[in-house]
């Protein structure tokens, strides 16, 4: 699948804004995209497996609401940041 | 705190880090670092005099710790930034809000750091700040504590676990602030605790309550680098000076002016005399602006451990400077007169080379500063 990387966090991928992952689910793709990009998932979910406040994912066109969503292997991925505040 | 190699001020703010140079003389600040990153704090290591650490976050993404052996010029993340252990399925665990407090380890333990975050928790490093895990017995030991839940509150910015001091005699005796919580003392090296807040005022709680021995509000407290049996500490409700073995801690802000009071959030102490010390007070009254009394900004100065205050205002803004001063933003080193620097919360950094004697704007316009730290680099 495909991952679309919002700018606050290309930092971890070299600049890149669109990676190739895999996953059945969320939770699933997260793992092996650190596994690639060390580091990146803890900035956009919590130790306790929470979405972080202003981070939203995208499988398709449905939001994610738990890294429990399931994915398919044709889905493309959007991850954003729902940018706010002063 | 300073060695070898040209004084840098690392002032964090919630924009970025910012690194000011001095040389003959002149200050020279370099482009920010971590640049929209929230910073608490950025930290030398006085063990190796070369490695840093910077607590950062930002609004969208999660808190990590950054390190550089190089001064500054390469960063990389903490493999493992202080995180809470995962809950099992079902139930509640809390997430780290953001790392606040950074502060290296006793001399003899070298590569151990210390965090402190909000929610209220202490984590450690034993490899120089590459990976941390959480000191359980600590939460663990306020989660018991009878009415933990209205006892540890939170600031505006979270219940932040700050001044973590270390004896320099003892490596296992501690003492550890939370604001709001108290004061709490270890000789174990964290495995148990109790608190340290005797004598200290509660002015939130109704009149004539009797004062519970933790659910204090110490904005920042120093353990004195010459003698490590006196404290100082800046309160939400006061100024006070502990000398150990003693438990209760004596209100010396009660010795400053009373239109200027007592309140405040920093304080910094004479590297050498254990007598000498300053504070920067701020407005407490009516709905507590914590700005300067008047407009009129100064910092206020003891030699005689806060039995009698001087000002010291030269060079600051004789009116209409209204600043905040937050309790990790002021700072004292130097080998001869103690250089003291400050950051406001408008953006400005301000230094004396004499004691405070005299004071010099050395950058303005930065953001919202929330530390100031120095190193030789």
């Amino acid at each position: 699948m495909r991952i679309r990387i919002p700018s606050a966090l290309r930092s971890y991928t070299a600049g890149a804004p669109l990676v190739e992952g895999r996953g059945a689910t969320l939770a699933d793709m997260l793992a092996d995209l650190d596994a690639r990009f060390p580091g990146i998932r803890f900035r956009i979910v919590d130790e306790q497996d929470r979405i972080r406040p202003h981070i939203r994912f995208f499988a398709g066109e449905a939001l994610a609401k738990t890294v429990a969503q399931p994915l398919g292997e044709d889905d493309e991925v959007m991850i954003v940041c729902a940018l706010s505040g002063g | 705190m300073i060695a070898n190699g040209k004084l840098t001020l690392m002032v964090g703010t919630k924009k970025g880090a910012f690194f000011l140079h001095e040389n003959n003389g002149q200050w020279q600040l370099d482009d920010p670092h971590f640049l929209g990153h929230v910073v608490h704090h950025v930290v030398l290591d006085p063990r190796d005099g070369q490695t840093l650490l910077a607590a950062a976050s930002t609004g969208h993404l999660g808190p990590t710790v950054f390190r550089s052996t190089d001064g500054g010029k390469k960063w990389t993340e903490a493999e493992r930034p202080p995180a809470f252990p995962k809950a099992p399925e079902g139930e509640k665990a809390p997430s780290v809000l953001n790392v606040f407090w950074l502060a290296p380890g006793h001399a003899s333990q070298k590569n151990v750091w210390w965090a402190g975050t909000a929610p209220h928790a202490l984590f450690r490093s034993e490899d120089g700040g590459v990976t941390w895990l959480e000191l359980a017995a600590f939460r663990t030991y306020l989660q018991s504590l009878p009415r933990a839940d209205v006892s540890f509150g939170a600031t505006p910015g979270g219940a932040i676990t700050h001044s973590i001091l270390i004896d320099t005699r003892q490596a296992r005796h501690m003492y550890v602030s939370l604001s709001g919580g108290g004061i709490f003392e270890t000789h174990d090296e964290g495995s148990t605790w109790k608190p340290l807040n005797q004598g200290v005022a509660m002015d939130f709680l109704p009149a004539g309550t009797e004062l519970p021995p933790y659910g204090h509000d110490p904005h920042c407290v120093i353990l004195h680098p010459a003698n490590p049996d006196r404290l100082y500490q800046q309160n939400h409700c006061g100024f006070y000076r502990l000398d150990r073995p003693s438990e209760r801690w004596e209100r010396i802000g009660n010795n400053l002016p009373k239109e200027i009071g007592d309140i405040g959030f920093s304080v910094v102490a004479h590297p050498r005399d254990p007598d000498m010390v300053w504070m920067f007070p701020m407005d407490g009254t009516t709905v507590w602006p914590r700005t300067s009394p008047g407009g009129k900004p100064a910092v206020y100065r003891s030699k005689d451990g806060g039995r009698s205050w001087e000002r010291q205002d030269r060079g600051l803004p004789a009116r209409g400077a209204y600043w905040t001063v937050l309790r990790q933003a002021m700072i004292g080193h130097g080998d001869g007169p103690v250089r003291l620097t400050f950051g406001t919360t408008s953006g400005e950094v301000w230094t004396s080379p004499n004691n405070g004697e005299s004071w010099s704007r050395i950058a303005e316009h930065l953001p919202y500063i929330q530390s100031v730290t120095a190193a030789a680099l």
